[in-house]
């Protein structure tokens, strides 16, 4: 706190000095991209990475941090959570996630994103410096550890998610990519009771002429059908942008098709939840028929769908790896070892907490898919360059090369590591505070006499 | 189904031996430091820890070179291992029921625990009502029968709750799971939720009053009629008699402020408040009062009363000579209770001693089993967990778990099973199928009328 008081002082001394331009010397850099540099400066100008070299002149007045011994990483980026439309889960009033509607690509997370939600300070001390935030609320699911993302009843596109830093005064500051993706919750067969194995997949109950077997039939028709309805919003809205484009006579804007046009285009991916088997293999031979990108959300059977994925070039973003398993005799390591497989075949995966209590911890769930068998740069990767490529800002943020935004975080010690302090975050070059409700209260109360 | 599944899990009985040596271990004893060395089990008793101890040729050795040993992790608030559900919410005072009564050996949740590090769990009664369940401690001896479970002489407790959850049924505006509004049951605020404590230990002041008058007429050589018995008020006496703990779920300071003025007024003593995430902001009364916390690590925001949740909590209540541990109240959290005592060394700066003592001996000490459990000293249970690295990290897993001295939990074990069992799964699954076809084939005759 001290050296932060003292920084700025240096930094108003310097008079014209704008706050996102310094130069940071003598630490350990970890790009992420490429080998560490030991002993390196890396200069900071109008919040973007202008060098990184064993020595570079101090420009004249220029704000000088010494990092010596210390390292600088990329912050880190959480794929999937609801920053800033979500205060408080159980209040609805606090709560801007899972509008009504059934295909609602035209609604924008970032717009609802609160700015001063006390969330944000409380991720960014832990070096979360940008996140996917859903329009589709991860709590509600609930148990387990971890949400699913899920809509209101019947929802199939709950929206655009938006790539935002977490820090700005106003989510236009904040804002990475508006409209990062377009959120499908992929139609789902219905599943056993608490903790029974799937309905379809592996235990058939029915009995001829019995309420079962009318259940099994009605739930597969109902999922084909719901399907086809997905098929068709997309087909619709590839007739609008037909129409469009040959300006016929009698076209009428449509705000949802409107929408879809980036996705049509393959400038946007369409983010699917969809966690079996056979969800993922639909899903992507949904996203064959239809021509789209897409990125897996949440999957679960990530060593049986994973062989396709990869043929596929689809990327996933895995939920909490501290969560429980599925079902009740799957390994009890399950979500643990999730990572490792998606690694082993190669897929690109990246790591999100859905929701927003966890998303501070992101890095010891890094931490947790090390220890059960992901090797640590691929850890590393999956917080900061693998969701940059994914999210296609890879050119923007996720390592430290020349011409990203300076989204760095300087530390005493591993990420990964719980221990490890944060001696100073910056988002886009500038100094964030190390402070929140939480170090307030822990102040106002050791204090109290 | 699911019972010829779990037949085939139960199956690997635990390894049983009279004498068993764990070799070349950093051993974090909790209550005498960390020593590199062994530890020496006879019949389920650690009896001998030490750099150098002479073991016996008939020992079964457990080579744990560059791995960790801790006592195994205890629980002070998990609802596992409970068959249904945890809440009987129809009425405020719900101190007959008894978990006891509804132990369910079969829950999967137990082994997930287990493979976590967990030996000892408290299990409770939901926090629907101010006066809650009467609780049990077990063992987590997978395989075992509920009998088999308990663990063997622990102090029985009994359930409060204070704050939204108790108050929430009563609330005409409020709403269950299922959106339907529910029928009004006295109390819907905090005032009301200590009238009905209040009420309850005044009637069982009276009652214990009847009981005494009724003894000393006894002991008097009289033949009085016994007063008639209230299956409600008995735990309620043995609170006031000192042989039932008091578990007392609460969030606010305000309200864990007046649960101490009334145990106060009644004479009672506080085992722990539960979650008390407020605590830290009334350290010294709850100190003064000799009452202890068991809290969390970092939750908070998911509802109005954990607004204020700081993960300073343990460390803030700690250093107030407050007896705090950390617990799970969930399934998912209990799988990594050594990550959260790390948690509680980053913020707060708590040694790693105390840190782990918030989940081994602390949480013993308000469960009052520590003289059997929570650390690694001669004379007590062999209940340890064995981690490949260093356990106060994200990066640790456990390899072996032992409950009185025997080998509950083998990862090695679990990996090489994994495919037989998954053989053994497949097996008995189509054996169902053909079941169920012949079933078809040959429909059940209907009874004549």
């Amino acid at each position: 706190m001290k050296l932060l008081g003292l920084l700025m002082g240096c930094a108003l001394a310097a008079g014209a000095a704008s706050n996102d331009t310094f130069l940071i010397r003598d630490a350990d850099v970890y790009p992420v991209t490429g080998p560490v540099m030991k002993g390196v400066s890396v200069l900071v100008q109008d919040g973007k990475i202008a060098d990184i070299a064993p020595k570079i002149v101090a420009p004249k007045g220029i704000r000088v941090v010494d990092a010596k011994g210390l390292r600088v990483y990329p912050g880190m980026i959480d794929s999937a959570t609801e920053l800033g439309l979500q205060e408080i889960e159980l209040v609805r009033e606090t709560e801007d996630t899972g509008e009504l509607g059934e295909f609602m690509p035209q609604l924008r997370a970032l717009s609802a994103v609160n700015p001063a939600s006390e969330h944000f300070p409380v991720v960014r001390v832990n070096g979360i410096t940008s996140v996917m935030t859903f329009p589709s609320s991860g709590s509600t699911g609930g148990g387990g550890g971890g949400g699913r993302f899920g809509g209101t009843e019947r929802q199939f596109i709950s929206g655009q998610a938006a790539l935002i830093h977490t820090d700005g005064w106003t989510w236009d500051d904040m804002a990475i990519k508006p409209g990062a993706a377009v959120h499908l919750i992929f139609p789902a067969m219905p599943r056993a009771g608490r903790g029974g194995a799937a309905a379809i997949e592996t235990t058939p109950t029915e009995v001829a002429g019995s309420a079962a077997a009318t259940g099994v039939t009605a739930a597969k028709r109902t999922y084909d059908e719901q399907i086809a309805k997905v098929n068709q919003f997309f087909d619709d809205a590839r007739n609008y942008q037909k129409a469009k484009a040959a300006d016929l006579p009698g076209f009428r804007r449509n705000l949802k098709f409107e929408a879809m046009i980036p996705v049509l285009d393959g400038k946007v991916p369409v983010a699917i939840s969809a966690s079996r088997a056979s969800a993922i293999h639909d899903a992507v031979q949904f996203a064959d028929k239809q021509r789209v990108k897409i990125v897996i959300l949440q999957p679960r059977d990530v060593a049986k769908a994973a062989p396709e994925l990869k043929a596929k070039d689809i990327p996933i973003v895995l939920g909490r790896v501290l969560a429980l398993p599925e079902n009740e005799d799957d390994a009890y390591d399950a979500p643990h070892t999730l990572a490792a497989e998606a690694y082993k075949v190669g897929v690109k995966f990246a790591f999100g907490t859905f929701g927003n209590e966890f998303v501070r911890n992101l890095p010891y769930e890094a931490a947790a898919a090390v220890a059960f068998g992901l090797p640590y740069d691929e850890a590393l990767k999956a917080l900061t360059i693998n969701p940059a490529q994914i999210w296609g800002v890879a050119d923007q943020i996720g390592s430290i090369e020349k011409g990203k935004w300076a989204d760095l975080t300087v530390t005493n010690g591993d990420p990964l590591e719980i221990q490890t302090e944060y001696k100073h975050i910056y988002i886009k070059g500038r100094e964030v505070e190390l402070t929140n409700r939480q170090t307030e209260l822990y102040r106002k109360y050791s204090n109290r006499p | 189904m699911k019972k010829i599944v779990f037949a085939a899990m139960i199956a690997l009985a635990p390894l049983s031996a009279q004498t068993v040596a764990i070799r070349n271990a950093t051993i974090l004893t909790v209550t005498k430091g960390t020593i590199k060395g062994d530890i020496l089990i006879r019949d389920g008793k650690i009896a001998e820890v030490g750099e150098k101890v002479l073991i016996p040729g008939d020992a079964a050795i457990i080579d744990a070179t560059g791995q960790y040993v801790i006592p195994g992790l205890i629980d002070c608030h998990s609802h596992i291992a409970v068959d249904g559900g945890v809440n009987e919410g129809s009425i405020s005072d719900s101190s007959i029921t008894n978990i006891k009564d509804v132990i369910d050996p079969e829950d999967i949740a137990i082994y997930r625990a287990l493979a976590g590090g967990v030996t000892t769990a408290h299990i409770l009664h939901g926090s629907a009502n101010s006066v809650g369940g009467q609780t049990i401690t077990l063992k987590m001896r997978w395989g075992k029968d509920a009998q088999g479970l308990i663990f063997e002489g622990a102090a029985p407790g009994l359930k409060f709750a204070l704050g939204e959850n108790p108050k929430r049924s009563g609330n005409p505006t409020g709403r269950t799971a299922t959106g339907a509004a529910p029928a009004a049951r006295y109390p819907a605020t905090r005032m009301g939720v200590e009238d009905v404590i209040r009420e309850s230990f005044t009637e069982a002041k009276a009652y214990q009053a009847e009981w005494s008058e009724y003894r000393a007429k006894v002991a008097r050589g009289e033949s009085p009629i016994p007063p008639r018995r209230d299956l409600r008020l008995d735990p309620l006496v043995e609170i006031l008699e000192g042989t039932r703990m008091v578990h007392c779920h609460g969030y606010r300071a305000d309200e864990l402020l007046m649960m101490l003025h009334v145990s106060e007024d009644f004479g009672f003593k506080i085992s722990v408040f539960v979650h008390g995430l407020e605590g830290y902001k009334i350290a010294k009364e709850i100190a003064a009062r000799g009452a202890g916390v068991t809290t969390f690590s970092d939750w908070w925001a998911y509802k109005v009363e954990a607004m204020d949740a700081i993960p300073y909590n343990a460390a803030i209540l700690q250093k107030a000579g407050v007896l705090v541990s950390l617990n799970s109240d969930d399934a998912e959290l209990m799988r990594h209770l050594n990550i959260e005592a790390a948690k509680v060394m980053k913020y707060g700066g708590l040694s790693e001693s105390e840190a782990l003592a918030m989940v081994t001996i602390n949480p013993a000490k308000q469960l009052r089993i520590d003289r059997r459990v929570g650390s690694i000293e001669a004379g007590k249970d062999a209940d340890l967990a064995i981690y490949d690295k260093y356990p106060l990290s994200a990066s640790a897993k456990t390899v072996k778990v032992l409950i009185d001295g025997t080998v509950y939990f083998d990862r090695e074990k679990a990996l090489s099973e994994a495919a037989a069992k998954q053989t053994e799964r497949q097996r008995l699954i189509e054996k169902e199928k053909q079941n169920q076809q012949q079933n078809r084939q040959q429909p059940a005759r209907r009874p004549s009328a």
